[in-house]
């Protein structure tokens, strides 16, 4: 596929970011607001709830994360206006102003002195108003180097390494020259397969920020770890699936980055990129909790490959599901947007797969739904650094 | 008809991308990187998605796929078996 001329329809934001999606976002900064915000989201259609079960008694680098990650969730360009509820109003202020640099519409309210029912009321009011000023906002041409693609894995299997993954990686490998932002991460999801990763760093200061990151999580690991963690990396699902050990779930994970790019950086969890080129984030491998990190790191389309079927949506951030086991596309087909099972039988070629998931690529930016959507997946899960105060 | 598929030449496993392999059954396989195609027997009952054992095995070998290390061997296997968690182990952690 020839991409140099490629042009897709987005939203163009009034930061410059462009979105693939339209969404009013109804925010709960914490777990005691997610009624309100709930209550919000079904009062006024067109506008979408992400309840989550934290922001409590955080602290340090854990609570830096939690707001991060809200910040960076209402910052995404898929999301037009963003309506912020909090126990209290400090908080819901900080959150709403940390997507208001943004320049997109916000709004936040706190509980204490008004009750849910007086909460939900005048939110639902500015909510209304939001959806009716987003409904009117219109997709234009954007340039190829404004998507933001992100990708990660789950419920691999075997297939994934030598079908789904490396699909993603010849996609990867196109985009990469076009000056398109894209990421990877799952820090442990690389073990055994580390030195290809830091071989592939484009700097000496890359690579030791990215075996640092490596060595971190290592730590967390042995300090933790009461097996080999057999069952849970690999999970149960990959095992089942043909995996056997980390080193093998982790060289078919690699995959993914194809064979030309170079990793161009090292994000933390939640940080945005700072300019185009392939990023490693430092990551959980737990599927629903990276993906919503990409979101937060204003990420508009993933590509997710599954080899024994993880059904995973989110919010905001849509979800491109790719398949090579035959069996998957055959008893799960509704979750699978590309299958690329004729890769394993040689009727698809790698390079025709990677466009076929490019093409999918583009018509999901430019409106279509993807499975996960359709299907109401909406995992927003926020990932926790350690025990709350 | 593709039974199995081995990532690179040198891989001491492949992995089985067809459902209902039995025992006995002569596998077809394909070296993906070099385009090469193999023949084997299998010796076990093997799903889809799980590894046959292209060589034989014994307690202490290390077994390669992609080129690289992917595990300890900690049962024996023979060449055609299924390999996996029963009889191949992580190195790491």
């Amino acid at each position: 596929m020839d991409l140099s001329e490629k042009m897709f329809f987005g939203f163009k934001r009034e930061n410059g970011r462009t979105g693939v999606r339209n969404h009013v976002v109804i925010l709960p900064v914490d777990d005691l607001s997610n009624a309100a915000a709930e209550a919000v989201a079904n009062n006024i259609k067109g506008t979408i709830a992400l309840p989550h079960p934290y922001g409590r008694l955080q602290f340090g680098a854990d609570l830096d994360l939690h707001f991060r990650t809200l910040i960076g969730t209402g910052a995404n360009p898929n999301v037009a206006a963003v309506i912020v509820i909090c126990i209290e109003d400090g908080w819901a202020k900080k959150v709403a102003d940390g997507i208001a640099k943004t320049g997109k519409p916000v709004a936040y309210f706190g509980i204490e002195q008004h009750g849910d029912h007086d909460t939900i009321l005048r939110a639902s009011k500015k909510a209304k108003e939001f959806v009716q000023w987003a409904s009117e906002l219109a997709r234009e041409e954007r340039p190829l180097k404004d998507l933001w693609v992100s990708t990660k894995c789950g419920e691999s299997d075997t297939t994934s390494g030598c079908g789904a993954n490396p699909t993603v990686g010849n996609a990867f490998d196109k985009l990469y020259p076009h000056g398109v932002t894209l990421v990877f991460g799952e820090t442990t999801e690389l073990t055994g397969g580390e030195h290809l990763v830091a071989a592939r760093c484009r700097t000496d200061e890359v690579r030791k920020k990215f075996q640092f990151v490596f060595d971190r999580y290592q730590d967390v690991i042995n300090r933790h770890k009461t097996n080999d963690l057999s069952e849970s990396q690999p999970t149960k699902g990959n095992i089942e699936g043909g995996l056997t050990t980390i080193e093998e779930k982790a060289l078919g994970n690699i995959q993914k980055i194809g064979r030309k790019c170079l990793v161009d950086g090292v994000l933390d969890k939640a940080e945005a990129p700072s300019g185009p080129g392939l990023w490693f984030m430092d990551s959980s491998s737990a599927a629903a909790e990276m993906v919503t990190l990409c979101a937060a790191a204003g990420y508009v389309v993933h590509f997710f490959p599954t080899g024994q079927g993880n059904v995973i949506g989110n919010p905001i951030l849509p979800v491109i599901k790719l398949c090579a086991n035959p069996r998957t596309v055959r008893t799960m087909s509704e979750h699978i947007d590309v299958d690329v099972s004729g890769l394993l039988r040689k009727e698809l070629t790698p390079d025709q797969a990677g466009d076929k998931l490019l093409e999918c690529m583009f018509r999901t930016a430019n409106g279509r739904l993807t499975a996960a959507e359709a299907l109401g997946h909406r995992e927003f899960v926020l990932t926790r650094l350690y025990e709350s105060a | 008809m593709i039974h199995f598929v081995v990532h690179e030449e040198g891989d001491g496993v492949g992995v089985v991308v067809v459902e209902g392999v039995k025992s006995g059954q002569a596998l077809s396989g394909w070296i993906m990187e070099d385009d090469q195609d193999i023949v084997i027997q299998a010796k076990s009952d093997i799903p889809i998605g799980h590894k046959v054992a292209l060589r034989d095995y014994k307690p202490g070998d290390t077994v390669i796929k992609y080129g690289v290390d992917i595990g300890k061997v900690v049962a024996p296997i023979a060449k055609g078996e299924h390999l996996h968690v029963h009889n191949v182990k992580t190195k790491r952690w």
